[in-house]
């Protein structure tokens, strides 16, 4: 296909340079023929190559993303800015997004660059997580990440690209097909989209893996196979353990990074907001002997695998909103002084009910402390003791919750504003629910100003549930007696 | 919109939901009347959208009130010797000028199947709507196809592969349909739904953009069941419309 000319004029729009000449699609950054219009921010129109000796599915991937950039919204996609009729003259025109695509932090043949440090990684991960959880409540899934694909704004959050292979549950699938086939990159697909499984949220939380494999080692987990026989290695073959390679990762990345790459879905992460929580909060990830290997898996294991892998049947997922509401994030605020034992026992009372629901569910248990409570000089009130004292409390509250199948956080935040401290961690960490005592946080002032329960409920973007102080009469006869 | 049976309550609630939204013509695909409790008031209606351009195909249960069968071997047919002591002479001749098919555009209207259309096939998994595609698609030009008959919403299309996919539509969000594949929809029942939810069912295409949209409207499906049972028909048909099954 011919580029077209700078100063071209398509529907009302004025081509600029091409940006970008791929194997689907050109990309040229555009301007409006008037002027006096603007979005606000750059532009550029994607044409896909549609000629004769381009393939069908082509056309038919540039379909499915025309169906998905009309609908996905929020910072985490490309802002959508009008779409040509696919029978007349098909081109996309969205938000061109600043920033570098991951593959800035790989080297290439000639490209030395420096290996990615631990920290960096870390946030590189939860940036993509975060930008994963939007698209997923929006009910799509990408199915096509790979370093091309994730763009990192200059503020380090994260922008996907690239729909061509996604999928919706609101819109017919135009790449299923009956006779089941591998849709996406050899190299980054999960292990179910090999079979043909597609919109299984978790088959992107793997793709994330494989990435953050290779920006710590330089190397791709499963190889870049080009055979069907090859791509199924992934189904039950260990890749070499990370830190081999890189023996400066701590166990808890290696944890993470092996939990994305697990050949069965269900033993992944539940949501790329409980990876996106991890990466955030290390000290308390659980590391099983999955993050401390740094020798490969034997032979013999791996021949047992393989036996089973041939057997294995992947069904289909089910929605990924519903999927990912099976799995919330909840998080209970915990309030250390004006406090009774009774809202204390009402609180986790209310907890108890809420996770023997949810049987995925993570718990977050959060208490807000002021800055005055620490200081950096007395070693009384140093910050490691304090905050070693309210998580204490904190775990102590939590004990007789039964948290055998949950995920459980502790965590103390320093902050002169409660209701604030609380809303921004719920927000920064994708709670779906918070549960808190609804005359708790500074009682006494609820006459005068809105007290902390009520602007937490009227700000939050997520479900909160006031908790009212109940006290057991069971409970009081055995004191009393 | 298909399926009324004798449901004015319903369809009233899906037209005026349907005007809302924008619809500019209406098109009815059979099973007028059967089952429900006001079979005039239905035919009264829809016989002045038709004289006002609205297109309208012949069902099953229109056939069967024209000509009651003496003896009902089921439950469904016990309704039609009713219905059909209640229409008038004008009502009986409307629907004995019904076709079984109508080509609008690049749109085939049918009530059940294209292939054999007068023998009522169900159209519920790939395999049935792909042999109704494909009949419909002899004819030149089709590029969709509607019918009802099956009392529930689904999309049919072509995925990657050579045969036919099944699409569970979520009411209310439009689904682009480009012209350049083919599609076939059952756009599910205006009167009698039967999943569950009392809400009547039907669906609007945007021929400009080619669009379709399913609906579910909540309608008095309390009132509808009372003209079953004030009609003296079995209690069966109003107890189904109050449930949603």
């Amino acid at each position: 296909m011919k580029l077209l000319e700078p100063g071209t004029l398509v529907d009302g729009f004025v081509i600029g340079e091409c940006i970008h000449s791929g194997g689907m699609a050109h990309i040229y950054s555009v301007t409006y023929e008037n002027a006096a219009v603007s979005t606000g921010f750059p532009m550029v129109m994607k044409i896909p190559r549609m000629t004769a000796g381009d393939g069908a599915e082509n056309i038919i991937s540039f379909e499915v993303e025309h169906q998905l950039m009309q609908v996905l919204t929020g910072p985490h996609v490309p802002r959508f800015v009008a779409a040509g009729d696919l029978d007349r003259l098909p081109y996309l025109v969205m938000e061109h997004v600043p920033g570098k695509t991951l593959n800035h932090w790989l080297s290439e043949p000639g490209k030395p660059v420096e290996p990615v440090s631990m920290e960096e990684l870390a946030r590189l991960g939860a940036a993509v997580a975060q930008a994963l959880h939007s698209l997923h409540k929006q009910n799509a899934c990408h199915l096509d990440l790979k370093p091309a694909n994730v763009l990192i704004r200059p503020d380090g959050t994260a922008v996907l690209l690239d729909f061509g292979l996604s999928c919706h549950a609101h819109y017919p699938d135009l790449l299923a097909e009956e006779l089941r086939k591998a849709v996406g990159s050899p190299a980054w697909i999960a292990p179910e989209q090999i079979v043909g499984v597609r919109g299984d949220p978790r088959s992107d939380l793997f793709a994330l893996g494989v990435m953050l494999y290779e920006l710590a080692t330089g190397e791709l987990p499963f190889g870049n196979p080009q055979t069907p026989a090859g791509m199924r290695q992934r189904l039950w073959m260990d890749p070499p353990p990370p830190r081999k390679a890189r023996p400066d990762m701590s166990e808890w990345m290696q944890e993470v990074i092996l939990r994305c790459l697990e050949p069965e879905a269900v033993n992944r992460f539940p949501s790329a907001a409980h990876l996106a929580f991890e990466l955030g909060n290390p000290a308390q990830i659980l590391v099983t002997a999955r993050g401390k290997r740094t020798a490969g898996t034997g032979f013999w294991e791996h021949f047992k695998r393989w036996i089973r892998a041939s057997g294995l049947e992947y069904k289909p997922s089910p929605l990924p909103v519903q999927q990912i509401e099976q799995v919330p994030i909840i998080m209970v605020a915990v309030p250390h002084h004006d406090v009774s034992d009774a809202t204390l026992y009402s609180l986790r009372e209310a907890v108890a009910r809420s996770l023997g629901i949810r049987p995925g569910a993570r718990l977050v248990c959060v208490t807000v402390i002021s800055s005055s409570q620490t200081s950096s000089t007395e070693s009384e009130k140093s910050e490691t003791r304090v905050h070693r004292w309210h998580l204490s409390r904190l775990q102590q509250w939590a004990q007789p919750l039964d948290l055998s199948q949950h995920q459980t956080s502790f965590h103390v935040l320093e902050s002169g504003d409660v209701a604030q401290a609380l809303l921004a961690y719920a927000e920064g960490n994708q709670v779906s629910m918070i549960i808190m005592g609804a005359a708790t946080h500074g009682l006494q002032m609820q006459r005068f100003l809105a007290t902390v329960p009520i602007k937490v409920a009227m700000e939050a973007s997520c479900t909160v549930i006031l908790v009212k102080q109940s006290l057991p009469f069971e409970h009081l006869a055995a004191v009393a007696a | 919109m298909s399926d009324v049976h004798a449901n004015i309550q319903a369809l009233d609630a899906c037209l005026a939901h349907a005007r809302e939204n924008g619809a500019e013509q209406f098109a009815f695909l059979g099973d007028l009347v059967g089952y429900g409790g006001s079979p005039n008031e239905v035919l009264a209606r829809v016989m002045q959208l038709a004289a006002e351009g609205a297109f309208v195909v012949a069902g099953n249960h229109d056939h069967m009130a024209l000509r009651p069968p003496a003896t009902t071997e089921r439950i469904g047919e016990s309704t039609a010797k009713w219905t059909h002591d209640q229409l008038t002479p004008a009502h009986r001749d409307f629907l004995d000028s019904l076709p079984l098919t109508r080509q609008v555009e690049s749109c085939l209207l049918v009530h059940a199947s294209a292939d054999a259309p007068e023998r009522w096939r169900y159209v519920d998994d790939e395999r049935s709507a792909a042999a109704s595609l494909e009949a419909a698609c002899t004819q030149p030009d089709i590029r969709y196809v509607f019918g009802g008959h099956v009392h529930h919403q689904a999309l049919y299309y072509k995925g990657a592969g050579r045969g036919l996919m099944a699409f569970k539509p979520t009411a209310g969000v439009p689904i682009p349909t480009p012209a350049h594949r083919q599609w076939i929809a059952t756009v599910g029942s205006v009167g009698q739904p039967r999943d569950g939810k009392p809400l009547a069912m039907y669906a609007i295409f945007d021929t400009t953009h080619p669009k379709l949209t399913f609906h579910r409207v909540a309608y008095d499906h309390m009132t509808a069941a009372t003209a079953i049972r004030q009609a003296g028909l079995p209690d069966y048909f109003a107890h189904r419309l109050e449930e949603g099954r």
